[in-house]
């Protein structure tokens, strides 16, 4: 990876997008790389648009502007694609990755034309099944690994039963299951 | 032995009040600051460290509980932004007059209205003239080195002047990034103790401070104050070298990036800085000769050291984050201009504000001001010589 790959996330406040964003940092530091996690701040509250951005890199990042041009954008919220131009900017070698029930053919008329890799996830089956509860962030995150590979499933996954021991620590019951949204969510990419 | 790690601005901000761990940390919540005093809370509940925490009703107590306990005798600091640095407003110059050597982390943000909380330097500009050295980061890296190198230059015996260590409110404060942390011990030892020569904790040598100075006195404590800030610079430097040893990372006053065989240079603050050398690196291979002199120390300013560090470019762009009013310029071009007047070095230069309010600045906006100041040399197009970057008209 010779270039900064760059992903700008859409979420609505309180979905996790800017906490999934920071574990992708989080993440993707511990194999070594270089990386920044940051959200935008507007107005925030529970159910607004929300942005947040990711580089990772081999080599020292110093940009401090927002990602205009993006590797890969993840939707949280199939709801945004309504609300908010989720495509702009984005490379046309690049990815999308939605969260929504429906299939590649039923979103696509909603990205305005765009031709690069769209991927579909149901974050909330996922979800549900795995944690018996709707946290999208979770799959979204597995999601923006598989389809960016910026690591190795294998090494995604050691590093997030880490994180999670770490992060969940008083509620150890919930580790399983987010670990299970993971793996589930490579399965449904097919990657 | 330095550990790598990764965290926000303000986390690398907490984590060396925690190696530092000073007396006293009087504060009141602002955003984008408030993780700091929350952070600090936390490892002070959890018993990582025995700073006094005392939780105020306003900033305008925090930093006068702040200037309180360090005139009792105890290392202190408080943390703020945006309209908590304003409330401050008359304590600031309490502390710089007194001769506090205390620390605030200011977590740069704009001021209203319109009522905003993203960043600018419009905080940090407005207390500019109240004595305290200012130092600004770049990063979550510098904003974690410049609180460490605080104290010592706080406290220098030949300085005795309060220390601002300035970082840009979410775009660094928010953003986790790459860290080098240095090991508690090293930091401990590197601070070391605050010994105090007089304060009011102190039986055996009665003081009094901030009495009345009647005329025949005030201009005398001001040049004190104004001479012990132009001490700071070396002291600044001293202590940046003694860093440099203990840590590898080198300090100057400012940053000279690819300066050396520059027509045109960029001079900018803070995070933004960052982006302007990635800009910079891009036009290099194409063959511009562009450079960006970063100021890190803004108070004291180093006006003379700043007008030889142009001298031989074409043009200079100054870059300012905030509006001043003056109708003339931003703050930093206004010093700027008259530093380099003063030294009789007379290049072109033009003034742009950005970023106001939080406003994206991008590498783009870095090649449109050198594409402007090339223009100005070598075709003679005379550019507005205060814009401002990025203006819907």
């Amino acid at each position: 990876m010779n270039q900064t790959l760059e992903i700008r996330w859409h979420g609505r406040g309180g979905q996790g997008a800017k906490t999934a964003a920071l574990l992708l940092a989080d993440v993707a530091f511990k194999t070594g790389k270089y990386v920044q996690g940051f959200p935008e701040y507007g107005p925030e509250r529970m159910g607004a648009p929300i942005t947040a951005y990711n580089r990772i890199s081999n080599n020292v990042i110093r940009v401090h502007s927002n990602i205009y041009t993006p590797d890969l954008v993840v939707v949280v919220d199939e709801t945004l694609l309504d609300a908010v131009n989720v495509t702009a900017g984005l490379k046309e070698n690049g990815s999308i990755i939605v969260n929504t029930d429906k299939d590649k053919e039923e979103i696509l008329p909603k990205l305005k034309g765009y031709k690069g890799n769209v991927y579909t996830v149901d974050a909330r089956k996922i979800s549900v099944d795995a944690l018996g509860k709707y946290f999208p962030n979770s799959p979204m995150l597995a999601a923006a690994v598989a389809v960016s590979k910026v690591m190795d499933k294998d090494t995604f996954i050691n590093e997030m039963r880490a994180s999670y021991q770490h992060k969940f620590a008083k509620k150890p019951e919930v580790i399983d299951g987010n670990m299970k949204a993971l793996t589930m969510t490579f399965e449904a990419l097919g990657l | 032995m330095a550990r790598k790690d990764r965290m926000s601005g303000n986390e690398a901000t907490a984590y060396a009040i925690r190696q530092v761990n000073p007396d006293v940390m009087p504060a009141f919540p602002i955003t984008p600051s408030t993780e700091i005093p929350q952070m600090v809370s936390n490892y002070i509940a959890n018993g990582q460290m025995d700073t006094e925490f005392i939780p105020v009703e306003s900033e305008h107590s925090s930093m006068s509980a702040t200037i309180g306990a360090q005139a009792a005798g105890a290392r202190s600091l408080t943390a703020t932004s945006s309209a908590g640095l304003a409330l401050m407003w008359e304590e600031l110059l309490l502390a710089a007059s007194n001769r506090m050597p205390c620390v605030l982390t200011l977590v740069n943000r704009t001021l209203s209205g319109p009522i905003n909380i993203n960043c600018d330097h419009t905080d940090g500009m407005g207390a500019r003239d109240t004595g305290w050295i200012q130092i600004y980061a770049e990063n979550n890296q510098e904003a974690y080195d410049n609180f460490i190198m605080a104290y010592p230059i706080a406290e220098n015996k030949e300085v005795r002047l309060p220390v601002m260590v300035c970082q840009d409110g979410f775009i660094t404060s928010h953003a986790v990034e790459n860290i080098e942390l240095l090991e508690d011990e090293q930091v401990k030892n590197f601070v070391g103790e605050y010994e105090p020569e007089e304060y009011l904790l102190n039986p055996g040598k009665p003081i009094a401070v901030g009495p009345y100075a009647i005329s025949n006195y005030v201009m005398e404590a001001r040049k004190a104050q104004e001479m012990a800030l132009e001490k700071s610079k070396e002291v600044i430097l001293q202590v940046a070298a003694d860093f440099e040893k203990m840590a590898g990372r080198h300090y100057g006053l400012f940053e000279e990036y690819r300066c050396e065989d520059a027509d045109y240079i960029m001079m900018i603050m803070g995070s933004a800085a960052g982006t302007a050398k990635e800009a910079v690196d891009a036009l290099r291979e194409q063959g511009k000769k562009v450079g960006i002199l970063k100021l890190r120390v803004f108070r004291p300013f180093p006006a003379k050291e700043i007008a030889m560090a142009l001298k031989n470019c074409k043009a200079a762009a100054i870059m300012d984050r905030c509006e001043s009013y003056n109708t003339n310029g931003g703050p930093l071009a206004s010093e700027v201009n008259a530093a380099l007047f003063r030294n009789k070095v007379m290049i072109e230069t033009v003034n742009y504000v950005y970023g106001l309010g939080g406003r994206d600045f991008t590498v783009n906006h870095v090649f449109d001001v050198f594409n402007e100041l090339e223009q100005l040399i070598e075709n003679g197009i005379e550019p507005e010589q205060y814009q401002y970057i990025g203006l819907r008209k």
